[in-house]
């Protein structure tokens, strides 16, 4: 995948796992946390929903790197 | 038969649990004894003999506290919907106008907006305002969801805070009896999960009752190929070793898994387990007159919601001595919110603390006859709190705690279970976690979170 398409892969989750939050304004260099209303909860749901969508594993001590949106990419393209 | 996870009964928190671990491809199955899910907040249906139309009537809580707007962040109500993928508009809830403490001496209004209680308390109690706002502000900052939290007295706390007696009484009230295993007091922990959710957050309805919170949860946990069994109970929990290996269903069938997350409390559980256990069963049960009227009360023969009835300056929160104990009630008018969510009857449900044991001994014949007394104190009670109101009775009904023990299998009919809570769901036996109102989180709301976090937890983080 390119890294556009990581990126969108990653934007679907978000608006799947937090519906009534507005995707389209996120800054991809600022932290998902502080744009979203996504706590801890939120976030195991977006690591398991890229391995069931996309057998990707995310071990829990690289959470931080999806951080922010720029990092989510950084971090699974080379994985997807 | 081999599965990932077993969820023992549908109520809220099962079908959460079974929900949460369907969503991400576990292969889970939910048993439930009764016919019908919900557990402790259920429904059942009774013909109305003038009309042949069918009522439904909901068991449990009397509304839906946690009460928040839609998309409003942070708020467990939110939280529990994202978790389960529900659309907030699914629930079609409606706010309550206000609810009513109702002593003898004073009287204190709450709504879903926390500034009127504050009002509320400035006016009637001038002196404890201040005091007020500063425990207002600890309860605010309490992580309440901490799964280590040890039992620490709520009246302990509130003494260091508040002054006034009856304030404190008048704060409990509600607290206490929609909430505590504990007689007379409650585990701040607690306190501070039931505070938030009726003080802060408040209560609300879904259009169509506890129902329409049910049948919501069953079709998602089907959407996500969550397998749901009712009329299979567990009769055992099998285990080897230390270690939970299945269940043998009622049916006598063995389903085989080394996760079961159980939903039948936690003295019960430890039960079907053959395991000792040091939980004890819970003092608190309750009966429930219910009865329909033909005529809706208009805002001004009924207003509240809710009312924490108490005849004098001490509320007496303890199994009642005698059958029930008349001294305090809930008056509750379930449809009393907007015009378009009211049903075609009135309705109020009228809930005192009861004792199992007496129940439990009556014959038939004695037990309909008190059934009938409970009933009659129950008007007297609804008169006493609104003498307006047109009571054109089409239907009544009464439930006692051995109706409750009969269909939600909790020992003595106990709502709120044990006063051993296990916070981290964890037991003795590995992979045997219990879940719902032993866990120890309170409400619909508690429940379903509950079973989302232990879901989480022990279902798919570990694996």
């Amino acid at each position: 995948m390119t890294a556009e398409e990581v990126k969108q892969v990653v934007l679907d989750i978000i608006s799947d796992v937090a519906p009534d939050e507005e995707v389209s304004d996120i800054n991809s260099a600022e932290s998902l946390r502080d744009q979203l209303d996504l706590d801890s909860m939120d976030f195991l749901d977006i690591v398991m929903e890229l391995r069931k969508r996309h057998s990707v594993e995310v071990p829990s001590e690289d959470y931080p790197r999806l951080a922010t949106l720029d990092s989510c990419v950084e971090y699974l393209t080379p994985k997807m | 038969m081999n599965y990932d996870a077993i969820v023992i009964g549908a109520g809220m928190s099962g079908l959460a649990a079974g929900i949460r671990l369907a969503m991400f491809g576990k292969k889970v199955c939910v048993l439930e004894k009764h016919t019908i899910a919900g557990g402790l907040n259920s429904y059942y249906q009774r013909r109305i003999k003038e009309t042949k139309e069918i009522a439904q009537f909901d068991v449990g809580l009397h509304a839906l506290t946690n009460f928040a707007t839609k998309g409003e962040r942070g708020k467990p109500l939110t939280k529990m919907l994202k978790q389960l993928r529900i659309p907030y508009d699914d629930l079609n809830l409606c706010s309550q106008g206000y609810s009513l403490i109702d002593f003898p001496e004073k009287q204190l209004r709450f709504t879903n907006d926390f500034e009127f209680l504050k009002n509320e308390i400035n006016e009637k109690f001038p002196h404890q305002i201040d005091a007020f706002n500063k425990l207002v502000v600890k309860i605010g900052t309490f992580n309440e969801l901490d799964l280590n939290a040890n039992y620490v007295s709520s009246r302990e706390v509130l003494k260091q805070y508040l002054s006034d007696k009856l304030l404190v009484e008048m704060i409990l009230a509600p607290l206490l009896i929609y909430g505590s295993a504990w007689e007379k007091d409650m585990d701040f922990n607690q306190f501070v999960i039931m505070f938030k959710s009726i003080y802060f957050e408040g209560f609300s309805r879904p259009k169509g009752g506890v129902r329409t919170i049910i049948d919501k949860l069953i079709s998602r946990l089907k959407e996500e190929g969550g397998e749901l069994r009712f009329r299979h109970g567990v009769e055992d929990i099998l285990t080897k070793n230390g270690k939970v290996v299945g269940v043998r269903t009622t049916k006598g069938e063995e389903l085989y898994s080394n996760k079961v997350f159980s939903s039948a409390g936690l003295p019960e559980t430890m039960e079907l387990a053959k395991q000792e256990s040091e939980a004890s069963i819970g003092r608190m049960t309750f009966l429930e007159a219910i009865c329909l009227t033909k005529s809706v009360p208009t805002q001004n023969e009924f207003g509240p919601t809710i009312v924490f009835h108490n005849n004098s300056e001490k509320y007496h929160y303890e199994g009642a001595k005698d059958f029930f104990d008349n001294r305090s009630a809930v008056v509750c008018c379930p449809n009393n919110y907007e015009p378009e969510h009211r049903d075609t009857y009135g309705c109020f449900r009228v809930t005192f603390m009861a004792n199992y044991e007496k129940f439990k001994s009556l014959e038939r014949s004695a037990y309909l006859e008190k059934k009938d007394q409970a009933y009659e104190e129950a008007l007297k009670i609804i008169k006493n709190v609104s003498p307006n109101v047109k009571m054109d009775v089409v239907l009544k009904d009464v439930f006692t705690p051995t109706t409750v023990e009969r269909y939600t299998w909790k020992k003595r009919g106990t709502v709120y279970g044990s006063p051993n809570k296990i916070r981290n769901g964890k037991t003795d036996i590995e992979g045997l976690y219990v879940i719902g109102t032993d866990q120890g989180f309170l409400g619909i709301v508690g429940a379903i979170l509950s079973g989302i976090s232990l879901g989480n937890l022990y279902g798919l983080m570990e694996s």
